[in-house]
């Protein structure tokens, strides 16, 4: 018996070893543990033993039927998982071929510049505003100072709804300072994006209708070097920390001191190359302290209070910032141009 | 306006290199836009003499010279040239050098005799005949026949040796400084900026020619509020003849040409001062009277360019007795235009109102170096000093005998600007600590006076620009360094910054649009008005009124839209015809309506879309705009049939609403439209107005407790009529049900032979549930049976 059982032990061992499916295995499991099946069997034949021999042989018979056992869950376990990688294989995809395509729109690259700038101010406390793009000649004009017999009042420059000059497409964002001196509470953070129009004709760096952004601040005692402060941290925000930055004398009718902003060269970094004409410096923006003339119009005292403004293109910020070699894109709206931002 | 750094130098010297000069006068306030040096495109080209001269052996009009050009043996060079004699002195272009233009020379053989390089004309190093009257006009130029050119050496450089060696720098002059359209007025800034004395020179007439001045010329300024000052003197015994070299090449380096000693010495005058001159032929002055006084209208005039002008009486005009001779200001006349046999000359240096000057170049459309100089505002304490300057030169140059005296009219009371000197303000605006004796340290290098009052300035006469505190802030800054002052963070009160209620909806429909796949465009806001016609709008569509712009650039960009429809269209077109397979765009932008009170435009915001390819479709849109209403959380949303909109498909156009208000109208574009924007597809857009989206919005989400409960669900088919809408069944299904519904969504719609003509089956899965239980079989069939009476009753549709 105790032949038997070893024997049957091998040779089932042996057999679950070498099985192929999982129908095999089930054979195997009824022919050696089933009901009917040899260990069983044998096991059957424990009645006929000594009570000396029955404990001895029954514990060998057990240990026969656990080896069995967990030969059986290992092998079915081993079907199992090669079965599984099979299956998965099976499955397998070419990864190369192309997603499904879902259809994403895209912002406009001159408003993702303009986004970026709204961001940056609106962290330094500055609400933004909107404006009239069609403007009285008296607040894109005279209230800042460019009075009757100013050039750039010319027909030749400025477009105009009615005969008197009164009624215009206003050539700058500037009006909106006095409209949010006429209509807010001091102090003011504000800034104005918006379109302005001037006639100039269509190339690849002009355009009749383009886009501005206005920023003025009035308060006690601000300063010139409170502009420069403001600025240069627009200026390292938008082109990357390090950024230089120097500022110049220029001449605007509505602020004095009046000062251009320009960027140091990002190709050449001052040594000068064609992208900044050989000066080492690009022009950003325009800016100054508001003349006190513009504030007493609006019914603000200049001793008490100060403020300083800019202006900056938008067109000529976002060709920068994505590096667009020519205006018209802007407004041509070519799909393919779009879906690149 | 151009700089001649040989002329500047004459007033300070300044001995930097071009780039850190133009660097240093950029930072002080004068922007240098570039700088050349003349003669620069010529290299390896110098004076040589030609030694020898043989007839080419294979040529019958060339020639074989030996040129010394100072190396120790001649070079044998070949020209064509018949004008070359032994000795002379001519250019000569070596191996290897350049020529005006990129030209380049090098040695070679022609018609097989070696040429080390090339005898050169004048024109070849690009100058002319008036930059040399006494050269030879065709052939070589031959130096040493220039009683002018003195000096000359072999083996010179030529740019050196004719005196094209001037460095010029030229300057962006802002509006305020009309002073700095000078060399003196720059001289002044650059001996501030570089802190060199400068050295003006007061001109010295000595007179003495025949005759009374005061007999011999009368002035009258009848138009004297446009003329502050009107000076002018008298030169005789005129000789017209061209001008010495000096003055030629300092006009030249200037980038002006010269013409003749009369006509150059006033552009020099003009180019040193800043102040227009004119002379003008004597004889022409009918009466020896000059009257400057309103063109009467109609008045006719042709001046120096030959062109021929009706003026009105907003112009002002030189006249003598009977007729105008020269247009104030801008141009003279042709009438009294100086000539080669010009005998007594007056010279006007005058001061016009600047608006009167440019309102009529203007209206002329002839803008001149004057002209600009006027409009700006000039000094008219300039006046004096320049004619004087004037006659000297004449003197100068022997071109004439001048008229003891000076005509000098003055209709003004010069009146200096006094003002205070506040330190303390301008350090408080300017946010730096500059002491006071500095302020006044820059203030006088640029001619600011200190006067008997202590803390007063007086402002020089031709800083009209300097009005008060803030204006000398500005110089203080300039001098003290844009670059010096510190860059502070504000300080003061804190405001709060962000998005208003408008920009955070406008924020969102873009988000909404682009992940629907929409990008975004931006457009003109002019159109042509035949934009109109291609959307299909009736002649008398009262959207036609639209704000005309008076000067337009163009038809196409003349008037304000009152519909972002044809810029939408526009755009589509253009992407269709470059192939694009797809485009879905949308746009942000605003209309222009008439009507508004305060004579101002009503600027509305349209979100337009526009779509053809990748599948767009009606219902393709029509789930954008679903999407949009529902991204907004816009209550109680319906659609309706359009069919009055003419730029759309009459069968494929809705209104979508909010409750009563329509916030627009999508659908396909009628082909017609299409058609006339040039496509041949289906195109589909939406206009949804800004203000009725910002009404339609909903407010912020509140939770909603998921449901406990789960749900029965039901499919129903009912047939009813072709004509009657699933938005009526929707809206009957809603009325059917007793509160148990929760969901009714539409899953099929079928026609065939066995649901009959003109008849649909349409299927909805609806999905009921209570909050509180779980429902019984029997609710739920409760429900559904109220909704097929509704159905039934409402829009005749029967249980499949």
């Amino acid at each position: 018996m105790k032949e038997q059982l070893a024997k049957i032990r091998a040779e089932a061992l042996s057999a679950f070893e070498g099985v192929k499916d999982s129908a095999a295995l089930d054979e195997l499991r009824v022919r050696y543990l089933g009901k009917k099946g040899e260990l069983t069997a044998v096991l059957k034949q424990m009645g006929r033993l000594s009570a000396e021999e029955r404990p001895a042989m029954g514990q060998l018979a057990n240990e026969v039927r656990a080896a069995l056992e967990s030969a059986l869950d290992s092998a079915s376990r081993k079907l199992e998982e090669a079965a599984l990688e099979m299956k998965l294989k099976a499955e397998t995809v070419d990864v190369t071929i192309p997603g499904k395509q879902i259809q994403v729109g895209h912002r406009h690259p001159m408003n993702t510049a303009l986004d970026e700038i709204k961001e940056i101010f609106i962290g330094m406390g500055f609400t933004v505003l909107d404006g009239p793009e069609i403007e009285l000649a008296e607040l894109n004009f005279d209230r800042l100072n460019a009075e009757e017999g100013h050039p750039s009042r010319d027909w030749s420059d400025t477009f105009y709804f009615d005969e008197d000059s009164r009624v215009m497409l206003r050539s700058q964002t500037s009006p909106m300072q006095v409209r949010a001196m006429d209509s807010m509470e001091l102090p003011i953070r504000i800034i104005a994006p918006g379109r302005v129009y001037r006639k100039d004709e269509v190339d690849a760096t002009h355009s009749p209708m383009f886009h501005q952004v206005e920023g003025m601040v009035i308060d006690k005692n601000v300063t010139m070097a409170d502009l420069k402060g403001t600025l240069n941290t627009l200026a390292e925000r938008l082109f990357g920390e390090g950024t230089v930055t120097r500022f110049r004398p220029h001449h605007f009718p509505f602020t004095e001191p009046s000062c251009e902003m320009d960027v140091q060269c990002h190709k050449c970094g001052g040594a000068g190359c064609s992208t900044c004409k050989g000066e080492g410096w690009i022009e950003l923006l325009g800016a100054g302290m508001i003349h006190p003339h513009v504030l007493e119009m609006a019914g603000i005292d200049p001793e008490e209070w100060s403020g300083w403004a800019f202006g900056m293109g938008l067109e000529r910020t976002a060709l920068r910032r994505f590096k667009i070699a020519d205006m018209r894109l802007i407004f041509e709206n070519d799909i393919r141009f779009l879906e690149q931002f | 306006m151009n700089l001649s750094r040989k002329w500047l130098n004459e007033f300070v010297t300044v001995d930097v290199p071009d780039r850190e000069f133009a660097e240093a006068m950029t930072l002080s306030g004068s922007k240098v836009e570039g700088t050349s040096v003349e003669g620069s495109e010529i290299s390896n080209v110098v004076v040589g003499q030609v030694k020898s001269l043989v007839r080419h052996p294979n040529s019958d009009h060339m020639w074989i010279c030996q040129v010394d050009v100072g190396q120790p043996e001649p070079l044998q060079i070949v020209t064509g040239a018949q004008n070359v004699k032994e000795n002379d002195l001519v250019p000569v272009a070596l191996h290897k050098s350049t020529l005006p233009g990129g030209k380049k020379i090098e040695k070679g053989k022609l018609r097989g005799e070696l040429s080390n390089g090339m005898l050169c004309s004048f024109a070849e190093l690009g100058l002319d005949q008036r930059d040399f009257p006494a050269a030879y006009a065709d052939g070589i130029w031959i130096l040493s026949d220039d009683p002018e050119l003195t000096g000359l050496a072999v083996g010179q450089d030529i740019r050196e040796a004719v005196g094209l060696d001037d460095h010029v720098v030229e300057f962006e002059i802002t509006p305020n400084r009309p002073d700095c359209l000078s060399v003196i007025g720059l001289a002044r800034e650059v001996s501030a900026t570089f802190d060199k004395p400068r050295y003006f020179h007061q001109p010295e007439v000595k007179g003495g020619a025949d005759g009374v001045l005061t007999e011999l010329l009368d002035v009258e300024t009848p138009a004297a509020d446009l003329v502050p000052r009107y000076t002018a003197r008298m030169v005789r015994s005129v000789k017209i003849a061209p001008s010495p070299k000096w003055m030629r090449e300092r006009l030249r380096a200037m980038g002006v040409r010269p013409i003749n000693n009369i006509v150059d010495i006033t552009n020099y005058v003009m180019l040193e001062y800043g102040q227009p001159m004119h002379a003008f032929d004597y004889r022409y002055v009918n009466g020896g009277k000059i009257i400057v006084r309103r063109a009467e209208e109609g008045e006719v005039l042709t001046t120096l360019d030959g062109k021929e002008h009706r003026l009105t009486a907003n112009h002002l005009v030189i006249a003598d007795e009977g007729r105008a001779v020269g247009l104030a200001g801008i141009m003279g006349g042709l009438n009294s235009e100086i000539v080669d046999d010009t005998v007594d000359v007056v010279f006007e240096s005058a001061c016009f109102d600047g608006t009167c000057i440019r309102k009529g170049a203007l209206a002329l459309g002839m803008r001149t170096e004057a002209s600009a100089k006027f409009e700006k505002g000039l000094d008219p304490l300039n006046t004096l000093p320049a004619v004087n300057r004037a006659c000297e030169l004449v003197e100068l140059l022997g071109a004439g005998e001048v008229v003891d005296g000076v005509i000098d009219i003055l209709n003004y009371v010069p009146q200096p600007t006094l003002l205070k000197l506040e330190p303390d303000k301008i350090n408080a605006l300017l946010g730096i600590d500059v002491a006071e004796n500095v302020m006044y340290t820059y203030l006088q290098r640029l001619g600011f006076e200190t006067t008997m009052e202590r803390g007063v300035i007086k402002v020089p006469s031709w800083r009209g620009d300097v009005k008060r505190m803030a204006d000398l802030a500005e110089e203080v800054a300039r001098f003290h360094g844009y670059n010096n002052i510190p860059s502070t963070l504000m300080r003061g009160q804190t405001t709060q910054g962000g998005y208003s209620p408008v920009q955070k909806l406008e924020n969102r429909l873009g988000s909404l649009c682009r992940t629907c796949g929409y990008s975004e465009i931006i457009t003109y806001s002019f159109i042509s008005p035949t934009a109109y016609d291609k959307i299909l709008w009736g002649q008398d569509d009262f959207h036609r009124k639209s704000f005309k712009i008076l000067n337009p650039l163009g038809e196409d960009t003349s008037i304000m839209r009152t519909t972002t429809l044809p810029s939408m269209l526009e755009v589509l077109g253009r992407n269709y015809n470059n192939r694009s397979k797809s485009a879905w765009l949308y746009e942000l932008g605003r209309i222009y309506l008439p009507g508004s009170g305060d004579g101002l435009a009503s600027e509305a915001q349209i979100l337009t879309l526009g779509a053809y390819g990748n599948g767009m479709d009606f219902f393709t849109m029509k789930g954008a705009v679903e999407a949009i209403m529902k991204g907004i959380r816009a209550k109680d949303v319906r659609f309706e049939p359009c069919a009055e909109d003419a730029s759309y498909h009459p069968g494929r156009c809705a209104y979508v609403y909010s409750g009563t208000d329509i916030v627009g109208v999508f659908g396909q574009i009628h082909p017609q439209a299409a058609k006339n924007f040039g496509v041949d597809g289906e195109l589909y857009c939406a206009e949804l107005s800004f203000d009725e989206l910002l009404i339609a919005q909903g407010s912020d989400p509140e939770y909603a407790p998921l449901p406990k409960f789960p749900a029965v669900t039901r499919d129903i088919a009912v047939v009813c009529d072709e004509a009657v809408t699933v938005g009526a069944l929707e809206a009957a299904i809603r009325k059917g049900a007793k509160g148990l519904l929760k969901d009714a969504s539409l899953f099929d719609i079928y026609r065939g032979k066995n649901i009959g003509e003109g008849r649909k089956s349409v299927a909805f899965n609806l999905t009921l549930r209570a909050d509180d239980r779980s429902l019984t079989g029997e609710e739920a069939d409760a429900d559904v049976k109220s909704i097929l009476e509704t159905l039934e009753k409402d829009c005749g549709a029967v249980l499949r």
